[in-house]
């Protein structure tokens, strides 16, 4: 296990409390109460349906739970939507790609910095000293983004003709692009090489490290999970069954039955 | 060999962020300006101004706004005849009701009525989506027919229902032979276009284009749905309603609801596909097209010596149009404009093919 | 109220219901097709179209009723094999918009083509409908009214009993839940889009016929075929019992509006009393009165 330096785990930056989520008749969660610290890399496991994607659709305010609060930056609500979420500073890319498919990557992760663009409308019609400037300012901040992601060569290919594993790393540039205190990632490295694997790792590290982004990553690779996470939270049919260091979380019985129990 | 982006370095964000970063298309696009504004108003005849000039760029117009609305921000709208008609009577009854304002003014507040029915009828579209919102806006289609057609106050109690407008002037300069109407349209709806692509291209435009691709990742990166759709239905139908006065006031000159029934939303959509989907040079190429298939068929077979009946003549349209409609959606969804892409791209290559 | 008056009122709602009839059988067409395989089909209208034209010009070039009525069906059984390999086939997989756009495309080519082969003026038709008026009590029911009401009610009957007693019509209803669920049902799915578009293809025809003899074979069938729209939004896209009772709501609300409200504010109000309708609807309930909510997967 690596252990970050140059960061200190601080208080909860968000806590979940007695969230209980169903849909008609399938219950996706129920009962999960659980942080996130600041500065930290919490890592969401569990087998498949065990409801880690809802739980962060919860967070982000795409889902509105039956029951329980979600307490972020010592304010406590019951339901909030996204894009207030995303005002909030919480920015989340998804388990099944959504990118904007008919736009560039450079138009992408330029959206992601939509909430930092203040301009209004008719300068923007005219395109015309403070829009330009700004304009040129957030593209400055957006191109730091593609160098630190390594995807200089396809800033101006629409995102739908670029293979999975690039699309992915857009998708983090576009979530990275808000300047987010809290970043979601539903399964960033899902279905990718080793070798992809490990350029996402460091991604991931690298904006814990260097910007003190927190960070809520689901992740079925267990390796990975034991490599990168603070901390880990194991949800199994919609509860939570365990939640704690790495090491900790790796010897736990009910989590071990849990992965035995499911075939993958 | 012309066609080369070669030497050409963009040393400023600034530089690549330009509407034509490529120097020739710089300069194909001056020498279009030019054409429009000099060499046409020498040489083009009554004809050719008012069957293709004057129409196609009015309806290029409405195509932008529909455009804006539907391949931009993914709302489709059949509604965009209805829109035209705010505008158009709008413009008419401030024309009549307070005769000494300023023809821009009168354009200007045809499309800021327009925008506000449009927002109104936008509404729908946060909870709806796709093809039901489609059905939203044939809504309002039908409802604004029925009101510049049942509500006299509306027509000035035109007893044939038909209104019209007379010569008209603007900052004392006449607008009312041909060349004159040309050019003062020409004007208009190149800066509009202009506009529209500086908000397409901004974060405006981002928006609007986020809310297309996927509306739920929009949310995500704190694009507010309603605000986001109400603003592409604002600016699309201020569009149309500029559009629609211009129709109106020097197209028509007089005219009655019918000129902007389902049929023209209808032709305006199909303008839009075929011309390209969000794409603003595609609304006029789209524009021109449909507007001379019919003059074609009329024209070319007879010269051919194949006569043909009025009859088969719209019947032919319906199924050339309808045609087309699958062929792009399926062979290229960006239309025509895609299609000059294309050469182009070939063009930039050339003689070598990769 | 007079008693006289309740009787009038009592025929306009009927006459309502009547024309509603005719709104639900289009729009159990659009209904059957949005079911099976997700798309909106713009064209339904086109049909009606596509399928009265060849049975009024047959007829009228001598041909037997019931031959020109199973010439119509082969054609719109044809046009449902051609609608699948050059449209739905090629369009696999894009989103709703685009295909709905491109039924826009078949709308228009359906029109052009079938004008052109059949003609486009107005043509009467009569295949023997009995029209004789009916007194239920001091009521006056148009005779024809009921045995379209009749027809259309063993219509439906005899498309619910396909659906739920014929394999293949189980397998439709597996294909509207989910596509994978109905690869496994062993019918691929082209042939289920062939079988859906088919069958819509038929009520279309019956469609035509009822309307034809009704207001004759025009052009104006297809726009009168939009009325089903706002049906659609009242029933919700997918439910068959929504796209009847949604018809009865529009064609009796239509009438009361035009009888009791149009000479206060001006007549015509049937042109968009439906959408106008439809719209509040959709305001509160997006999924239609007898829709159901989703909430999307992410
Ligand atoms: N929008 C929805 N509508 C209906 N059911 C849903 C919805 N979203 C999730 N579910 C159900 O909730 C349960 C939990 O799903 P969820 O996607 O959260 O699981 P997960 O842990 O992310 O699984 P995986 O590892 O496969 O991604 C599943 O049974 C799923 O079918
Ligand atoms: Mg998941």
């Amino acid at each position: 296990m690596t252990q970050q330096s140059g960061r200190k785990i601080g208080g909860p930056l968000l806590k979940v409390q007695g969230i209980s989520l169903s849909f008609g008749g399938v219950k996706a969660l129920s009962d999960v109460s659980f942080e996130i610290r600041q500065h930290e890399i919490l890592a969401i496991i569990g087998p498949n349906g065990a409801g880690k994607s809802s739980m962060l659709n919860v967070i982000n305010g795409f889902y509105h739970p039956q029951s329980g609060t979600v307490t972020y930056k010592g304010a406590t609500r019951k339901q909030m939507q996204p894009h207030e979420a995303a005002e909030q500073g919480i920015a989340r890319t998804f388990q099944n790609i959504a990118l904007f498919k008919g736009m560039s990557t450079l138009d992408n992760i330029m959206s992601g910095r939509l909430l930092k663009m203040k301009v209004n409308f008719f300068l923007q019609a005219l395109y015309w000293g403070p829009a330009q400037r700004e304009e040129i300012a957030h593209r400055e901040v957006v191109e730091r983004i593609i160098d630190f992601l390594e995807i200089q060569a396809i800033r101006k290919t629409p995102v739908g003709k670029l293979p999975y594993g690039l699309q992915k790393r857009v998708e983090l540039g576009r979530a990275l692009a808000a300047e987010p205190d809290l970043l979601l990632l539903d399964e960033p490295m899902a279905g990718m090489n080793v070798e992809e694997k490990e350029d996402m790792c460091r991604f991931v590290l690298d904006v814990n490290e260097e910007f003190g982004t927190t960070i809520a990553l689901i992740e079925h690779d267990m390796g990975v999970v034991m490599d990168i996470s603070d901390r880990v939270v194991v949800l199994d049919y919609g509860r939570k069954i365990a939640d704690g260091v790495p090491d900790e979380v790796r010897a736990n019985k009910d989590v071990i039955d849990a992965y035995l129990g499911v075939s993958h | 060999m012309l066609y080369r982006e070669a030497g050409q370095f963009k040393a400023s964000y600034a530089a690549d962020q330009a509407i034509f970063p490529i120097a020739q298309d710089r300069v194909l696009m001056a020498i279009l300006l030019v054409v429009a504004a000099v060499v046409v108003p020498l040489t083009a005849t009554q004809y050719l101004y008012t069957a293709i000039l004057i129409p196609s760029l009015i309806l290029a117009l409405a195509a932008i706004g529909l455009n804006i609305l539907t391949g931009y921000c993914g709302q489709v709208s059949l509604g965009t005849g209805g829109f035209m008609a705010v505008g158009a009577y709008t413009a008419y009854n401030l024309f009549i009701r307070v005769p000494e304002l300023n023809l821009l003014l009168v354009l200007l507040a045809a499309g800021a009525m327009a925008a506000l029915v449009g927002v109104i009828f936008g509404i729908p579209s946060l909870r709806i989506k796709g093809f039901y919102l489609a059905v939203a806006t044939l809504a309002a289609q039908f409802f604004l027919d029925w009101v510049f057609a049942r509500v006299p106050w509306l027509y000035n109690y035109s007893p044939s229902g038909s209104v019209g407008v007379p010569d008209l002037y603007v900052f004392g300069f006449p607008v009312i032979t041909p060349t004159q109407r040309y050019l003062f349209i020409l004007a208009i709806v190149a800066l509009m276009a202009l506009v529209a692509k500086n908000l397409v291209r901004s974060s405006v435009g981002r928006a609007w284009m986020a809310i297309r691709d996927m509306d739920i990742a929009a949310e995500i990166i704190g694009i507010r749905p309603l605000q986001t759709k109400l603003s592409a239905f604002a600016v699309s139908s201020f569009y149309a309603g500029v559009s629609g006065a211009l129709w109106a006031f020097l197209h028509l000159k007089s005219w009655e609801p019918a000129a902007f029934d389902i049929n023209r939303s209808f032709s305006l959509l199909f303008m839009i596909i075929i011309g390209g989907l969000g794409s603003i040079l595609g609304s006029f190429i789209g524009a021109a097209f449909i507007l001379l298939v019919p003059i074609f068929l009329n024209q070319v077979p007879p010269a051919l010596g194949i006569p043909l009946s009025t009859a088969t003549i719209s019947h032919l349209e319906f199924m050339i149009f309808g045609a087309l409609i699958i062929f792009f959606l399926i062979v290229e969804p960006h239309g025509l404009a895609r299609l000059w892409q294309i050469g182009k791209e070939k063009l930039r290559l050339w003689p070598f093919p990769h | 109220m007079e008693l006289q008056d309740l009787y009038f009122l009592i025929e306009v709602i009927i006459g309502g219901l009547m024309a509603g009839v005719l709104y639900s059988l289009v729009a159990l067409g659009f209904v059957l097709i949005f079911k099976a395989s997700g798309v909106f089909n713009f064209a339904q209208g086109a049909m009606v179209l596509f399928a009265a034209l060849p049975v009024v010009r047959l007829i009228e070039w001598g041909v037997p009723v019931w031959a020109a009525i199973a010439a119509a069906a082969a054609i719109m059984i044809g046009l449902a094999f051609v609608i699948e390999r050059t449209v739905l086939r090629p369009l696999v997989n894009q989103e709703g918009i685009i295909l709905f756009m491109a039924t826009l495309g078949v709308t228009f080519l359906l029109e052009g083509l079938a004008q052109q082969i059949w003609g486009s003026e107005v043509y009467r038709l009569d295949i023997g409908i009995p029209t004789d008026p009916l007194f239920l009590g001091e009521i006056l029911v148009n005779g024809f009214d009921i045995s379209v009401a009749v027809a259309a009610g063993l219509l439906v009957a005899a498309l619910i009993a396909f659906f739920q007693t014929t394999k293949v019509g189980r397998a439709l209803r597996a294909v509207a839940d989910d596509h994978q669920a109905a690869q496994s049902v062993g019918i691929p799915l082209n042939h289920i889009w062939i079988i859906v578009w088919s069958i819509a293809g038929l009520v279309a025809l019956i469609a035509g016929i009822v309307w034809g003899s009704k207001l004759g074979v025009q052009f104006a069938m297809t726009f009168v075929a939009l009325k089903a729209l706002p049906v659609l939004i009242l029933g919700g896209f997918t439910s068959i019992p929504g796209a009847i009772v949604g018809g009865l709501i529009v064609g009796a609300g239509e009438k009361l509006s035009e009888v009791y409200l149009g000479p206060i504010i001006g007549g015509g109000l049937e042109n968009w009393f439906a959408y106008m309708l439809a719209m509040v609807v959709l305001l509160f309930r997006p999924q239609g009165l007898f829709g159901e909510k989703i909430i999307e997967r992410v």
